[in-house]
């Protein structure tokens, strides 16, 4: 009945194969809308037949999250990748979310634009990036998916489409719906349609990049002090990064220059970053280095790599707090990635987790306890933990939400019988 | 009247904080938009959190409406009180909580003026980038209502992108915390920008900027607006995001002179404020720039900025357009729409050919760098029908704006004031989406209503609601 009801629409609809699962939940059901409209005749459909429904990008995210409680249609926006409208001279882009951000960025080079978003996963289309809300090194300077978003088309779970926001950058005429579904994991309806605030290319990009020894269990810099003068300083970097490895030599701090005047500014970042002050290093003039280059070290703007994937976020004076919260919990085989300039970071932990989460443990801890710890010492700091993906047990995935009643509010409201993506958002949403 | 409401308002509230005198109410009938004035029922003045929620839990069991005002500098009626509600006013929430330059934040309550922000921080370098004309005198909590920009929003975005958290008194009166650290649905994002129809900010952390360590300030002075025009289009084609691209054309900068002797270049028939900013080298190097592509323009003379006191000076002519035209006539209207960027041109023949279809004057400021215009629509209220006559022009403005692929608002917000335009530019459709976030935040619709959506949108049942007629009912108003 549903199978025929959905052919009915004539859109692409075949049935799930083993790979079309959503955190290991099997599907019934695939379709290929090409157009807003599509979307929307999929999900009436999927109304008059109480199906779940879970909007696919590239599918590159899939198994992030917890899984659906059930999941019987997957809208996948694959087909629906296009440039809809491309005013240079306004810098501003409308395109259909299955696009992926890599071919619109290509797309708008031609004209010395971008779209300064980046995602840390190849393959991400523009809507798995503003359904996720993920944002590279560069969030620092230009802001999130929330941040750039002017406008959006969305098809709600009765089917009904809204668009919000314009192709103005400025325009605060009605609630701006780009922000809510910015985040949501699917959970509010699908979003087909999204415009953007472009920049320009900048003309030249240098890194300033130092690798500090670890001296003990500390690292051979104020992480903490370098961090936040780096991101005052007023040779205004686009991007502070931090790599550290449980088995890297050290801590990596590096920094992005863009524009006419990176060469200057790189040599005012280069000075800080060697300032013997916050400092020290085993050469044999103590001084530390830090090297410019114009392509970035090889982890810039990737994902750690390890079986779970945790999001650390903290007041942007807290780097250094963070590293030595990690340092003292006794992890192996982790890495921390991110943003020091913004307090966003990425930590990667190795699969069945760590040897143990207290000193005094013989037997491992598991994965839930591990991330409960960490949270602690984490929300002490005024900060939040969260998991990304991976095996994370019983563990809560989100942690302390202040407004979690009125975020259960709003879902009630755009999807009441709950069949947007079920059961994959905060508090069971 | 409300006697009774007011007895029980006092009860959690210092008696002073209360307000029936219909003379001390009259303060309060009209924010910036002069011609809709109601005088509220009662005006209370909190001067904690707990005492905003008391207040909306009171109108939630009386079930009147209540409307937050901050500084009542509000352009769209946003805080235009109701006769038969609670107008609470955050006037006595003026106390900056804490500032962490480490972090970049500061935490202050909602009826801080905007300019205080920037002034608690500025000796240390730091400010707080979104600065609109009015902020001297208006109040975060009014800017976090309305999403306010300011010419500095054109490389630094509005206030939602430097707000990292704000408390919350729910339209049910709990006090909630809205943060960007937390995960889930951006709330935050959501709240800003809805002009205090989903609940009342008490306290709010806004992200602090570093001040950039150089900044060009110049004027440009050319014989038409097309030559301003182009140069604006060259400048962004250039791949230039300055800080702030304005213009006015003929009539504001004859007003502007008349009020405050700006002393701009004579025969200007538009000037182009520029300012450029960020580290010294780079601002060296697209001064030059900008410098030549207004020359190549049309621009016959441009002055730079040497000192501080030079670049108010440029600024001066700009900030004051809005109250300098009431020199150049006895009336007018501020409007505020968007078109995007290369649209100006026609969107400004378009304006040319209504002022002489209606034989009404219209005068241009805009930040020309976003597209957002403010068109100063003049008329003399004492001769029959200009004012009508007016009114339709700035209609007729935004039907352009709209045209054009813009926005009937830009910065100043829909309120009561163009709420009947909301369905020229949204379907019923988006506008009922839009709505389903004011179900969930305020189902009973009380807070702030009638502004923003021409028509509320039925909320049906909400769980947990008590059924059958309301004890007071009867007594109220
Ligand atoms: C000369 C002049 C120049 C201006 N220039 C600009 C400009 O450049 N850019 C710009 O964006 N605006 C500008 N404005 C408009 C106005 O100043 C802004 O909209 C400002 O944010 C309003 O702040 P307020 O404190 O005066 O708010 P009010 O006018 O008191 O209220 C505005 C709205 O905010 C709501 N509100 C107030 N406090 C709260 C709260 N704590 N929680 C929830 N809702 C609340 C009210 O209900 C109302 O809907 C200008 C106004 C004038 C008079």
């Amino acid at each position: 009945m549903p199978q025929e009801a959905l052919a009915k629409t004539g859109v692409t609809v075949r049935v799930a194969d083993a790979g079309d699962t959503v955190a290991g939940v099997q599907a019934k059901w695939v379709a290929l809308p090409e157009s807003t409209e599509e979307v929307a005749a999929l999900l009436r459909v999927a109304a008059e037949h109480d199906l779940a429904v879970t909007p696919v990008g590239g599918g590159t995210k899939l198994d992030w999250g917890p899984p659906p409680e059930r999941c019987d249609l997957l809208v996948d926006l694959c087909c629906l990748n296009e440039v809809l409208e491309y005013a240079p001279g306004d810098l501003v882009v409308r395109v259909q979310t299955g696009i992926t951000l890599d071919a619109l960025n290509e797309h708008l080079a031609a004209e010395n634009q971008e779209l300064a978003l980046e995602s840390p996963v190849p393959g991400t289309t523009v809507g798995g990036l503003l359904a996720t809300a993920l944002s590279g090194p560069r969030r620092f300077r230009y802001g999130t998916p929330r941040d750039l978003v002017i406008g959006v088309t969305v098809v709600l779970a009765d089917g009904t489409t809204a668009r919000s926001g314009g192709k103005v950058v400025k325009n605060v005429a009605g609630y701006d719906l780009g922000k809510l579904f910015a985040g949501s994991y699917g959970t509010l309806g699908v979003i087909t349609e999204a415009t953007f605030r472009l920049h320009p290319l900048p003309p030249a990009r240098l890194w300033v990049t130092a690798t500090y020894p670890e001296l003990g269990d500390a690292p051979g810099v104020d992480l903490g002090t370098l961090a936040v003068q780096l991101a005052a300083s007023q040779a205004e970097p686009a991007a502070v990064e931090l790599d550290w490895s449980a088995d890297s030599p050290g801590y990596t701090v590096s920094a992005l220059l863009e524009g006419t005047a990176a060469p200057t500014k790189a040599e005012t970042i280069r000075q800080v970053m060697t300032n013997p002050e916050i400092s020290w290093s085993e050469s044999p003039d103590g001084a530390a280095r830090a090297e410019v280059s114009e392509s970035p070290p090889d982890w810039w703007g990737r994902l750690p790599e390890g079986a779970i994937l945790l999001e650390i976020r903290v007041p942007p004076s807290s780097a250094g707090a963070v590293v030595r919260e990690l340092a003292t919990s006794h992890l192996t085989g982790h890495t921390l990635r991110g943003s020091a300039a913004s307090g966003v970071f990425l930590l990667a932990l190795p699969a069945g987790t760590p040897k143990a989460g207290t000193p005094e443990a013989e037997t491992p801890a598991t994965a839930a306890t591990v991330i409960e710890r960490l949270r602690e010492r984490i929300e002490a700091l005024d900060g939040r933990l969260l998991a990304v993906s991976g095996p994370v047990g019983a563990a809560d995935r989100w942690g302390t939400i202040g407004a979690l009643d009125l975020m259960r509010r709003v879902k009630a409201r755009f999807d009441p019988d709950r069949r947007m993506s079920p059961g994959r958002f905060v508090g069971g949403i | 009247m409300t006697e009774l409401l007011a007895g029980r308002l006092r009860e959690v509230l210092p008696d002073e904080a209360v307000i029936t005198d219909p003379v001390r109410l009259r303060t309060y009938e009209c924010d910036g938009l002069t011609y809709h004035r109601a005088t509220p029922g009662v005006v209370v003045l909190p001067e904690t959190a707990e005492q905003v929620a008391a207040v909306v839990r009171l109108c939630q069991e009386f079930r009147v409406p209540f409307v937050a005002r901050g500084s009542g500098t509000g352009l769209s009626g946003g805080a235009l009180p109701r006769s038969d509600g609670v107008l609470i006013v955050t006037s006595r929430m003026r106390r900056i909580l804490s500032v962490d330059l480490a972090a970049r934040r500061a935490v202050v309550e909602p009826g801080v003026t905007n300019l205080a922000i920037t002034e608690a921080v500025r000796d240390a370098g730091y400010y707080y980038a979104p600065d609109p004309s009015s902020q001297q005198i208006c109040s975060i909590g009014g800017n976090i209502a309305e999403n306010s920009g300011g010419a500095h929003c054109l490389k630094y975005g509005f206030t939602v992108n430097h707000v990292l958290a704000l408390e919350l008194v729910t339209p049910d009166g709990d006090i909630v915390e809205l943060s960007a650290m937390d995960a889930g649905y951006d709330l935050l994002g959501a709240f800003i920008g809805s002009e205090g129809t989903l609940g009342i900010a008490t306290k709010i952390t806004v992200r602090l900027s570093r001040a950039p360590a150089a900044v060009t300030t110049m004027l440009a002075a050319f014989t038409t607006i097309e030559g301003g025009g182009r140069a604006v289009s060259a400048i962004i084609g250039a791949g230039i995001v300055p800080a702030a691209i304005e213009m006015m054309d003929a009539l504001a900068i004859e007003a502007a002179e008349a009020a405050v002797r700006c002393e701009y270049p004579a025969g200007a028939g538009a000037v182009l404020v520029v300012e450029l900013d960020g580290p010294e080298a780079e601002v060296e190097a697209q001064f030059a720039l900008v410098d030549r592509i207004c020359r190549e323009a049309g621009a016959f003379e441009i002055r730079v900025a040497a000192s501080a006191e030079e670049r108010q000076a440029i600024w001066k002519g700009r900030k004051s357009a809005f109250a300098a035209v009431g020199r150049i006539s006895p009336a007018y209207i501020v409007q505020d729409g968007v078109v995007p960027r290369t649209a100006l041109p026609d969107v400004l023949a378009g304006i040319d050919r209504l002022q002489e279809e209606f034989g009404i004057r219209v005068a241009n400021v805009f930040h020309a760098g976003d597209g957002n215009l403010h068109p100063l629509v003049l008329f003399d209220d004492a001769v029959e029908g200009e004012g009508e006559r007016a009114e339709l022009v700035s209609g007729r403005i935004l039907d352009l704006c709209i045209e054009h692929g813009g926005s009937i608002t830009g910065e100043h917000g829909v309120g009561v004031d163009k709420a009947r335009y909301m369905p020229r530019m949204f379907t019923d459709e988006d506008l009922d989406t839009m709505q389903l976030v004011r179900c969930a935040f305020d189902p009973r619709y009380l807070s702030n209503p009638g502004k923003v959506f021409p028509t509320p949108r039925l909320c049906g049942e909400v769980p947990q609601v008590r059924k059958g007629p309301h004890p007071h009912e009867a007594e109220l108003f």
